[in-house]
């Protein structure tokens, strides 16, 4: 815990919005296994996940990435081996591994029948955060959302349903993002934008964990971690 | 307790133990049940107000007692596989459900028969027999809900949760049906009446009730054995015990 | 910890700490406020249970007889199941759509008890359902030529059981959102734990109509309501965390 404050600082250079978080910023999981159906999708996965970290999560179809990132993320408990957050067992640990996460799974969770304003309401008061319309709508101008704040979200196209989940990592600041396939249905300048603000999000101290058939621009933050075939092959 | 608790995490020992238990069982049931048969259909006096038709109580009674208590088990089996991961547990609670079925079921027919010489129907809203019922359409449920999952793992966490659900229910459906079937027939003749029974004829209903019990964990055994053996038949052990067989 | 940096990261430890209180309060009330939305604005979906209840209520005078004193006698079963029915209906979507567009991953990441989450979609599904069906029965009632004096109780019996129905019910949708075709499983194992309550709810009108207390059956209901309050919430987030990962 008090170990990194200073060489964080160092390297980030610029205060960091997670600095309190990313002192103890840390997802370990030792010896992880998890066996579906007597199927092993993986086994003896040893993970240390810091501050300033983008980990790349890879592997063919089928090969446990989505499990994994669902185990990480705390909703699968059905696993082997000890998850740890900030060097703490996670079944302690939970409520606050929960409030410095933020998930995003295939399904974006946007409600069709909601305007997105509505939608992030929810996602506000979730996180706890007061109600504050200015911050929703300036999220979705960030998004590029600008003008269809007030649509129905079912009226909007896939990858502007997209874009409304994707205002949550501007509008809910959490350090440490689970995030699977985000960039899918985005074009390619949302493709460009959101992995510049992922690195953004690495640099000032957060950390992201990422499945994607996307390829990421190498950077000093990347790391991958490459499942399949029951092995698991972590490299830096 | 923990050192049971975790032997039984291994179901290589489960399978050793049990090869050792299931004779026993197995020879219990037989012995008792054909003593509790002959005994209860050719020794025990008739029933001075139902004459003959009364001995299948032998059949019907520890039927019934098996019915309710498979359910119960299965939901022990259920919590101890949801708390501690143990898969026998949950093998065994799979393996349980039809034969708790079928024992409600052999309850409902053999009442039905029974009903036949007594109230000179097939079916009466009986209390018990609308409690037997509805225990049936809970096991079928609980049956359904575990064949609909394409992932068994999680088809054994959703029975197991059903099987609390319902057990807890069951106690409290009892007594909603008795109190109703109070209000709308009141002091109708049960078939299975509170009446004392003299010994010559409760005698072979506690047999043949011990025999049931003593079947149901031969064949549960028995049956979690071959499921032990199908869901572990990738794993090293198993493949050399295939091989010192052959 | 030091509060350094509290004025740019309100949010980024854990709410815990940030917000010891009303994390859970706000959280219940979005909630709530969001699904109350979305029902409101697909109103067809809440009127569909009524309309149902209202045709099933049809069917019994076209296939039994419109004999007045026939329908009294077997009004209030008849309201209580057609209402029960009604009501199991909208079950289905009480978490389907949530589980579809990947909201419900989100409401079981959330710090907050899941368990009470639950309570919020619950709680819309009775107000949305229970509510309006308990508040249409006596209309129906008079079409069935439901004794006088027995109207007050049928609606008051109908909202208090209505809400254990759905609590009851919740489960089973819990248990079956993750399967594509869960909406006949889920009557199957929801309607035998629906029993109890039909039989207290029934018989509260029917006691009424005979001119018996009534408290009695409404306590019941009301016992039983508080126990589905108690434990209902539990099997619910445990069923959701299954069904999540199915």
């Amino acid at each position: 815990m008090t170990s990194g404050k200073g060489p964080l600082r160092v390297e980030s250079g610029r205060k960091s919005p997670f600095l309190e978080s990313a002192l103890s910023l840390r997802l370990q999981a030792q010896n992880l296994a998890c066996e579906r159906d007597d199927r092993w999708l993986f086994r003896g996965l040893d993970l240390d996940i810091r501050a300033g970290e983008i980990v790349r999560v890879e592997g063919p179809n089928g090969s446990g990435k989505t499990t994994l990132l669902k185990i990480l993320s705390g909703q699968l408990a059905d696993y082997e081996g000890e998850l740890y957050w900030d060097e703490r067992p996670m079944r302690q640990a939970r409520e606050s591994f929960l409030s410095n996460l933020l998930y995003m799974g295939h399904a974006p969770g946007v409600k069709a029948a909601l305007t997105p304003l509505e939608n992030l309401a929810w996602y506000q008061a979730m996180a706890g955060q007061p109600r504050d319309e200015a911050a929703r709508f300036a999220a979705l101008e960030d998004v590029g959302l600008a003008g269809f704040e007030d649509l129905p979200a079912g009226q909007l196209s896939a990858g502007q349903q997209r874009r409304v989940a994707l205002a949550r990592l501007v509008l809910t600041p959490r350090p440490l993002w689970v995030l699977d396939e985000p960039f899918t249905a985005i074009d390619r300048d949302g493709v460009g934008a959101l992995e510049q603000r992922l690195v953004e999000h690495a640099r000032r101290g957060g950390c992201v964990l990422v499945t994607t058939h996307h390829e990421l621009t190498p950077c000093a933050e990347l790391r991958r971690i490459r499942l399949g075939g029951g092995g698991v092959d972590v490299g830096n | 307790m923990w050192a049971f608790i975790n032997k039984l995490r291994s179901p290589k020992w489960f399978y050793a133990i049990s090869a050792r238990l299931q004779p026993w069982f197995w020879a219990a049931a037989l012995l008792l049940i054909g003593t509790g048969t002959i005994w209860g259909l050719a020794f025990a006096p008739a029933d001075y107000q139902q004459g003959n038709s009364f001995r299948i109580i032998y059949v019907h009674v520890p039927a019934a007692f098996l019915a309710q208590s498979i359910f119960v088990s299965m939901a022990i089996t259920g919590l101890v596989f949801m708390v501690w991961k143990i898969k026998i547990c949950d093998m065994a609670a799979a393996m349980m459900a039809p034969l708790g079925a079928a024992m409600t079921f052999i309850a409902l027919f053999s009442g039905a028969v029974w009903g036949v010489p007594t109230w000179g129907t097939w079916w009466m809203w009986d209390a018990r027999l609308t409690s037997m019922l509805i225990l049936l359409f809970l096991y079928l449920g609980v049956i359904a809900l575990r064949g609909a999952f394409t992932s068994r793992d999680s088809a054994s966490r959703a029975a197991s949760v059903l099987a609390m659900v319902g057990v807890i229910n069951i106690p409290i459906i009892k007594y909603s049906v008795d109190w109703w079937y109070t209000l709308h027939q009141p002091a109708t003749f049960t078939i299975t009446g509170r009446a004392a029974m003299p010994m010559e004829m409760w005698a072979p209903l506690l047999i043949m009730v011990l025999g049931f019990y003593s079947f149901f964990i031969a064949l549960t055994l028995t049956r979690v054995r071959s499921e032990i053996l199908r869901r572990e038949s990738n794993k090293h052990w198993v493949r050399e015990l295939a091989g010192e067989t052959r | 910890m030091s509060a350094t940096d509290g004025s740019l990261s309100g949010g980024d430890m854990s709410v815990g700490h940030v917000e010891p209180q009303g994390g859970l309060t706000v959280a219940f009330c979005a909630t709530l406020k969001r699904d109350l939305v979305l029902m409101l604005r697909r109103r067809s979906e809440v009127m569909n249970p009524l309309v149902f209840f209202a045709i099933v209520i049809t069917l019994f005078p076209i296939g039994i007889s419109p004999d007045p004193q026939l329908l009294a006698a077997i009004a209030p079963g008849l309201l209580w199941v057609a209402a029960l029915l009604a009501a199991l209906l909208s079950l289905d979507s009480l978490f389907r759509a949530d589980y579809d567009d990947g909201s419900l991953e989100q409401l079981l990441l959330t710090p907050q008890p899941l368990a009470l989450l639950t309570l919020a979609k619950v709680a819309v599904h009775w107000l949305l359902t229970g509510l309006p069906l308990a508040l249409m029965a006596p209309l129906l009632g008079i079409m069935l030529a439901l004794p006088a004096g027995s109207y007050l109780v049928l609606a008051l019996s109908l909202a208090l059981g209505t809400a254990s129905l759905s609590l009851i019910g919740a489960i089973g949708a819990a248990l079956t959102v993750g399967l594509s075709r869960g909406g006949v499983l889920l009557s199957l194992l929801v309607l035998p734990l629906y029993i109890p309550v039909l039989i207290f709810g029934a018989g509260a009108v029917q006691a009424a109509i005979l001119g018996d207390g009534i408290m009695a059956h409404l306590a019941i209901l009301g016992a039983l309501l508080s126990l589905a309050l108690c434990l209902a919430p539990w099997a619910i987030a445990a069923s959701l965390r299954i069904s999540i990962n199915g």
